[in-house]
């Protein structure tokens, strides 16, 4: 058996360093206690592309021969820890295309420690995170979903603090002292040494029940034997009309049905359907027409189909008729368009609530400057 | 600054004695260790064009230049085929060349590499083995590279990223022996090879140099001060004549593989067997045979059915062109069965066996003991071969060992949804 293996679950492609320093951090502070250590990305989906859920693996080892199990795979189960770099991945990933929607926790292993950077509570936490069936712990470093290691970006030493808190709650993977020794090498860096002293004081983690968490059932797919697929790589679409009652004299266009991206997304469009003038540029420039077409005319953004790039904002002609709203502010993907045709008033209360009180945006920045603000608040 | 320039300005020190070793180690992909090849091969002329997996080799050797740790011409051409005529030029004028590519990138340069191999040219590229679109796939399977494997290309499979780099100092090595001048390629399994950090040790500058003679195409060389034509029109008059020379120089590569190899283990004290890693072969009743990363699994299913008393073991091709048959005649010998598994179809072949156990099977049919040969279609689209997918495998081998299972006139699909 292995040592123990961290898992590290970040956004591509701003937090790809990130990532990529921490589970280098971990085989460097390995190799400092006399064991081997391998990093790996997960390889299918491209971590090039903004938003995109990928993972990094970093393995430890005793021995080559324990070592060579890890070396041919791409996702290792049962991990001893799960990094969670952004938060808003709490609902789930499904970069990988076929296989639906995975929950943040699924490869840890029962008794492991999700780790994750925020700054929302435990407890809000827990509302997006699927049941596991087994006994957990979740822990958090405080902070932002940072892109801590891309060369423009300030470092706010999320890689070390991240080492120091996972030093704590996986000592049998790393000790602080050989993250400490890894971290001043091949150059001394008390700062970096300090941050992640104080991170590894900090982290406290709590215990989450089996049967606590989210209870949605994930998304899924049959995945067909090769006597039932279609032949000639034919997939069908899906007519979405039929799923939809209600929606006569609308358009909506047929999807794929085992191809959604949705978690790619870490905010969605709220839209103002009173001061909306259908004007059809959001649904025209959509780049991943998520947009269907009301039987009133209304463009109704689809939240199986939104990749949350904000593009329908920014085109929108109508001051804050359309607002991206941060993923942490909603627990379903239900349809705005129908929430507002059956209660315009409710629904009215309900828009206000969601873009008055947003949080900060996560993996994006809403306008040009945005960053330097953001810097300059910190001075001040 | 020229090409040709470039070509003459290293020194020759193909006769400086024995460097002490000085290595360090770093934690890099497969891709970063071949990019650490190309710079300590001192390379002259790069060309790229991107494509996953091998676009991660092009960002590391990009890097190398930007830092001044490489000083090469290197160019990102407007499609492969460009790419790859590129350098087929630049390697024609005397220059040392590396490229690479993958899946149907890779397809895409076929006309070059074709004429590559023609004209006896020693490019070196490395594949980042990557399914054939399409479906759009970013996995590994091997035909990519295989695809070249009647033209005269040497064709490499690596299972780790030290291989990888070593290899790729013993590839230009070979490939630019006045004895061989024929392309390679080495092939690195996607994702598992390409994308995966492990510790590996760079040698020294002084260690390489002291191994890799500059690249002296000699009275071969297309220069002005050199007036020659290559790559003329011929027809029936001379082009069997060149295809017999070809064969020859493949043939010969053979010798020259075995020397590198030599040379390389004394220097460096590592690099193996040149053409086949044996694991656990020695008292082995069964045997299953791959290449590249298909190594790991098998080897953990090895020690484990060892533990059980099962006697299998495993045979790594790790060079596929020229074939190694005189070693795999011997290494397999003494085996009642065989089972090729290969990460790659041939549809429509003998018994729709993979390419491996079609030529596997080739070269052991004049043998005087011939085992039953299985062919096992595994992992393709980068799919996970698991170690239970190995254990079974091999289950059916041993039931043909024994006579009672398959005779060989068919193939299996591992790991495939029924």
């Amino acid at each position: 058996m292995a040592t123990g293996s961290v898992e590290v679950v970040y956004r591509g492609i701003f937090q790809k360093n990130l990532a990529k320093n921490i589970c280098r951090g971990v085989v460097f502070a390995a190799r400092k206690e006399g064991k081997i250590g391998i990093a790996f990305g997960r390889y299918s989906d491209s971590p090039e592309r903004n938003g995109i859920p990928a993972k990094q693996f970093a393995v430890v080892a005793d021995t080559e021969e324990e070592m060579e199990e890890y070396l041919s795979r791409y996702e290792p189960e049962n991990n001893d820890v799960t990094i969670v770099a952004d938060d808003t991945l709490c609902k789930g990933l499904e970069s990988w295309g076929w296989n639906g929607l995975q929950p943040i926790n699924k490869l840890l292993k029962a008794g492991g420690t999700l780790l994750v950077t925020s700054t929302r509570s435990a407890n809000s936490l827990i509302r997006d995170i699927h049941r596991k069936g087994a006994p957990y712990n979740l822990a958090i470093v405080k902070g932002p979903a940072s892109f801590s290691g891309m060369w423009v970006y300030k470092d706010d030493h999320s890689d070390v603090r991240l080492l120091g808190a996972l030093a704590k709650v996986a000592p049998h993977i790393v000790s602080l002292d050989s993250i400490v020794a890894a971290i001043n090498e091949p150059k001394k860096n008390d700062l970096k040494a300090a941050s992640a002293k104080q991170a590894y004081d900090l982290v406290a983690s709590m215990e989450v029940d089996a049967n606590q968490g989210n209870d949605a059932v994930p998304l899924k797919f049959e995945l067909p034997g090769w006597t039932e697929m279609e032949e000639c790589l034919v997939i069908r679409g899906r007519d979405v009309k039929q799923e939809v009652p209600g929606w006569e004299g609308g358009f909506v266009p047929g999807r794929n049905p085992t191809f959604r991206k949705f978690s790619t997304r870490t905010m969605r469009p709220v839209i103002d359907f009173d001061t909306c003038t259908k004007c059809g540029f959001c649904w025209l420039q959509c780049p991943d027409t998520s947009f269907d077409v009301a039987p009133d005319g209304y463009y109704d953004a689809n939240m199986e189909a939104c990749c949350g790039c904000g593009i329908c904002e920014a085109v929108c002609p109508v001051e804050k008729c359309i607002t991206m709203v941060n993923e942490e502010a909603f627990t379903d993907n239900q349809s705005q368009w129908q929430m507002w045709s059956k209660d315009k008033k409710g629904y009215a209360a309900w828009r206000s609530e969601k873009t008055s009180a947003q949080p900060a945006r996560s993996h994006g920045f809403h306008h040009v400057g945005q960053y330097a603000e953001e810097i300059a608040d910190e001075h001040r | 600054m020229s090409t040709v320039d470039a070509a003459t300005r290293k020194k020759s020190d193909s006769d400086v004695a024995i460097v002490p070793r000085s290595e360090t180690e770093e934690l890099i992909s497969g891709s970063e260790a071949i990019a650490h090849a190309v710079r300590l091969a001192d390379v002259d002329v790069i060309t790229a064009y991107p494509i996953r997996p091998y676009d991660t080799v092009m960002q590391y050797v990009s890097k190398m230049v930007a830092d001044g740790a490489l000083d090469c011409e290197f160019i990102v051409a407007e499609s492969e085929h460009s790419q790859f005529e590129i350098v087929k030029h630049a390697s024609a004028v005397g220059a040392r060349v590396f490229v690479g590519s993958s899946g149907v990138g890779w397809f895409y340069a076929f006309e070059a590499l074709a004429v590559t191999a023609g004209l006896r040219l020693p490019m070196v590229a490395m594949v980042g083995n990557r399914a054939l679109d399409d479906p759009g796939a970013f996995g590994v399977e091997h035909n990519d590279a295989l695809a070249v494997r009647d033209l005269g290309w040497m064709l490499s499979w690596v299972s780790t990223a030290q291989e990888a780099l070593d290899t790729a100092l013993i590839a230009y090595r070979v490939a630019e022996d006045p004895r061989v001048f024929l392309p390679c390629a080495i092939s690195c399994d996607g994702a598992f090879l390409t994308h995966s950090q492990a510790m590996v040790k760079v040698p020294s500058q002084a260690m390489v140099d002291g191994f890799l003679p500059r690249y002296e195409r000699g009275d071969k060389r297309l220069h002005p001060d050199n007036p020659i034509t290559i790559a003329p029109q011929v027809n029936e008059d001379w082009l069997m004549e060149m295809r017999r020379q070809s064969d020859q120089a493949a043939r010969r590569a053979r010798d020259v593989l075995i020397e590198a190899y030599d040379d390389f283990n004394a220097k460096f004290g590592r690099g193996g067997e040149p053409f086949i890693e044996r694991y656990m072969m020695e008292d082995a009743e069964v045997a299953l045979v791959g290449m590249g990363t298909m190594a790991m699994p098998v080897k953990v299913a090895v020690r484990k059915m060892r533990e059980q008393g099962k006697k299998v073991g495993f045979v790594r091709v790790r060079w596929f062109r020229p074939f190694p048959t005189p070693e795999l005649q011997e290494a397999l010998a003494r085996v009642h069965a065989v089972g090729v598994i290969d990460r790659d179809f041939s549809f429509g072949s003998a018994f729709f066996s993979g390419v491996l156990a079609n030529d596997l099977r080739a070269a052991l049919y004049p043998a005087r003991n011939r085992p039953k040969i299985l062919s096992f279609i595994a992992g393709l689209g980068g799919r996970e071969v698991s170690t239970n997918n190995v254990i079974e495998m091999t289950k059916t081998v041993f039931d043909a060992a024994s006579g009672a299972g398959s005779d060989g006139q068919d193939s299996y699909w591992v790991g495939v949804r029924g």
